[in-house]
């Protein structure tokens, strides 16, 4: 049961885009056609589900104060703490490489439409911040893949949203210098608000 | 009209290319529109468009099934007032000073709206060379309805200014954006001053007169809410508020009429059905948003019933639809023809989340007690996704079809 509200919480409450605004170069840059934002939303659920947990057990059994106690008594002291950024992200560099080999084998045209953006999944804050936010927070193995694939399907949900949205906005006549991005922008506070309904949601 | 038509066809040449007003021409264009097109229909003969309906007319349409709430909301911020002041307790007694009252309050509210709105309207239209639409009249009129009438102008203006601007005029003006622009105003005076459009001391006008003891402003919501919290039957609670000012203020059947405080238009479920049946009679509003904004919030009140954990969740799923400003909210806001689901499987979808969002955050989210304005915008947000998959499916049942 806690599961499942931490899995509502992390995709409503506490979306990476709307209550962070994590992750905000590729939701901005890969969001103008909805089946783009399907893959690269779909690459990051998976990136995040695999790497939160993966980046916990590190975390329990190599980085955190005392981690390497199972290598000897004398080991209690150490704390590798100050590694987590170059490990997470160490980490999270090698499934994106693994997710990259994946679809340019199995879809082509996916592959290409992501362009730049699937290696730089590798960068995403959103994925960086699932891991620290789940260090940080303490969670369980089990929780942390909840929160993993919960905060996944939240940048998922957001992406894909905000791709439906440009593609209705080819009919509007917004003014030419807010065109692109400019425009984007504002939708995305505006979406911002409309994902406060959920903020202070206590489950 | 006949002197009108001359009228205004004398001063055509003026706002024409190289006339003397020649960017002024869509000022001109919208009052000549506004009362003379679309004029020609087909006449007679042959299957061709015979009915002379368009945007301004549609526009115009909603203002005027706005009118029976406006008119409630201004008599009921009178007869709140007198209320709470304990001046008069009959509906009916001092109908005119309570008349009074409330156009006092709510007539500067709908002025500064419409003028606010309307500047930043003309100037877009200028600027950019688009024509005016209607659009602005309704924004102009919904705005006023969904606030407190003792909400400061220069916060009505400036939320205004700011709804027309951010969510409408960036995307290219009426048709094309995104929000429903009456709920982003809401939205934003909410988020930026709390304190004057939420709390239990902004529904009802006192002015400088003290309240009667043991006087509460708070609404149906708030008494709802916090008997949840305390845990005592929500009905109970709801029939024990506020007595000193007469039995059953906030009984089912006052609360569907609407003499209760809250925002000026949206207290009365009756005047907002009322409205319903002239936007679903003329075809203006899609039924089927309505029906299913009912429904979903029908649904999930029996499902909150089934797991209910408190009082709040255990209410009867019939109140949801009479407490707060579903009613007005799912007749006026969601039906938004240009925010909300364009497809017809869609609107279905779109209409019932509505419903059952508004419930969920109404029952589970302390920071609001409303859910109404939060959730029309969040399926705002969601429509063009749900059109998109919508049309997807379409596409694909099609191609079936074809390729037998």
């Amino acid at each position: 049961m806690e599961l499942i509200s931490l899995g509502i919480k992390s995709i409503f409450i506490d979306n990476m885009v709307f209550a962070y605004f994590l992750g905000m170069c590729s939701f901005l840059a890969v969001s103008k056609k909805v089946s783009t934002a399907l893959g690269l939303g779909a690459a990051v659920i998976f990136v995040l589900t695999v790497t939160a947990p993966t980046n916990w057990l590190l975390n329990e059994f190599v980085l955190k104060e005392g981690a390497l106690t199972w290598l000897g008594a004398s080991f209690a002291t150490v704390d590798l703490s100050f590694l987590r950024f170059i490990m997470f992200i160490a980490i999270i560099a090698a499934m994106v490489q693994l997710v990259e080999m994946v679809v340019e084998k199995f879809a082509p045209a996916l592959y290409g439409a992501l362009g730049i953006f699937l290696p730089l999944i590798a960068v995403n804050c959103a994925i960086l911040g699932g891991s620290l936010f789940m260090a940080q927070r303490d969670y369980t193995l089990a929780e942390a893949t909840v929160y993993g694939f919960g905060s996944g399907t939240g940048f998922f949900l957001a992406i894909v949203a905000l791709a439906a949205i440009r593609e209705k906005l080819k009919y509007s006549n917004v003014p030419s210098g807010l065109k692109g991005l400019g425009i984007t922008m504002l939708l995305t506070g505006l979406m911002g608000i409309a994902f406060m309904s959920f903020m202070g949601i206590d489950l | 009209m006949k002197f009108l038509r001359d009228l205004l066809d004398k001063q055509k040449p003026l706002f024409h290319k190289g006339g003397k007003f020649e960017n002024l021409y869509y000022l001109y264009e919208a009052g000549e529109t506004f009362l003379f097109k679309p004029n020609h229909t087909a006449g007679i003969k042959g299957t061709q468009v015979k009915d002379a309906i368009d945007l301004k007319r549609m526009m115009i349409t909603v203002v005027i099934a706005m009118i029976p709430c406006l008119l409630f909301g201004i008599y009921n911020t009178g007869h709140q007032h007198f209320l709470a002041t304990g001046q008069t307790a009959g509906l009916w007694e001092d109908f005119g000073p309570k008349l009074l009252i409330g156009l006092e309050l709510v007539l500067p509210i709908v002025i500064v709206a419409y003028a606010a709105g309307g500047l930043v309207e003309a100037a877009f239209a200028v600027v950019r060379k688009h024509p005016i639409n209607e659009g602005f009249l309704v924004t102009g009129m919904l705005i006023p309805l969904v606030v407190p009438a003792t909400l400061p102008l220069w916060q009505v203006a400036l939320a205004t200014v700011f709804a027309v601007v951010i969510a409408k005029e960036v995307f290219g003006g009426t048709g094309m954006n995104i929000l429903n622009v009456a709920m982003t105003a809401r939205a934003f005076l909410y988020f930026a001053y709390p304190a004057q459009i939420s709390g239990d001391q902004v529904w009802t006008y006192l002015g400088d007169k003290t309240p009667v003891d043991g006087f509460s402003g708070a609404t149906a919501l708030a008494v709802a809410y916090n008997a949840g919290v305390e845990g005592q039957p929500v009905t109970e609670a709801l029939a024990e508020h506020n007595t000193v000012l007469g039995d059953g203020m906030f009984s089912f059947m006052n609360l569907f009429i609407g003499w209760i405080p809250g925002s000026i238009g949206e207290t009365s479920t009756l005047m907002a059905l009322i409205g319903a049946a002239i936007l679903i009679a003329t075809g203006v509003a899609s039924w089927k948003i309505i029906v299913s904004g009912f429904a979903g919030a029908y649904v999930m009140g029996l499902v909150m019933n089934l797991f209910a954990v408190n009082e709040y969740m255990a209410m009867a799923p019939e109140y949801h639809w009479v407490v707060g400003g579903l009613a007005f909210g799912v007749v006026f806001m969601a039906t938004d023809p240009v925010s909300a689901a364009q497809t017809e499987v869609g609107k279905w979808i779109y209409g019932f989340l509505i419903g059952v969002l508004t419930v969920i955050i109404r029952v589970t989210n302390p920071a609001y007690p409303e859910g109404i304005m939060l959730a029309v915008l969040f399926m705002n947000v969601f429509a063009p996704l749900i059109d998109y998959y919508v049309v997807k499916a379409n596409k694909k049942r099609r191609l079936q079809r074809a390729t037998v």
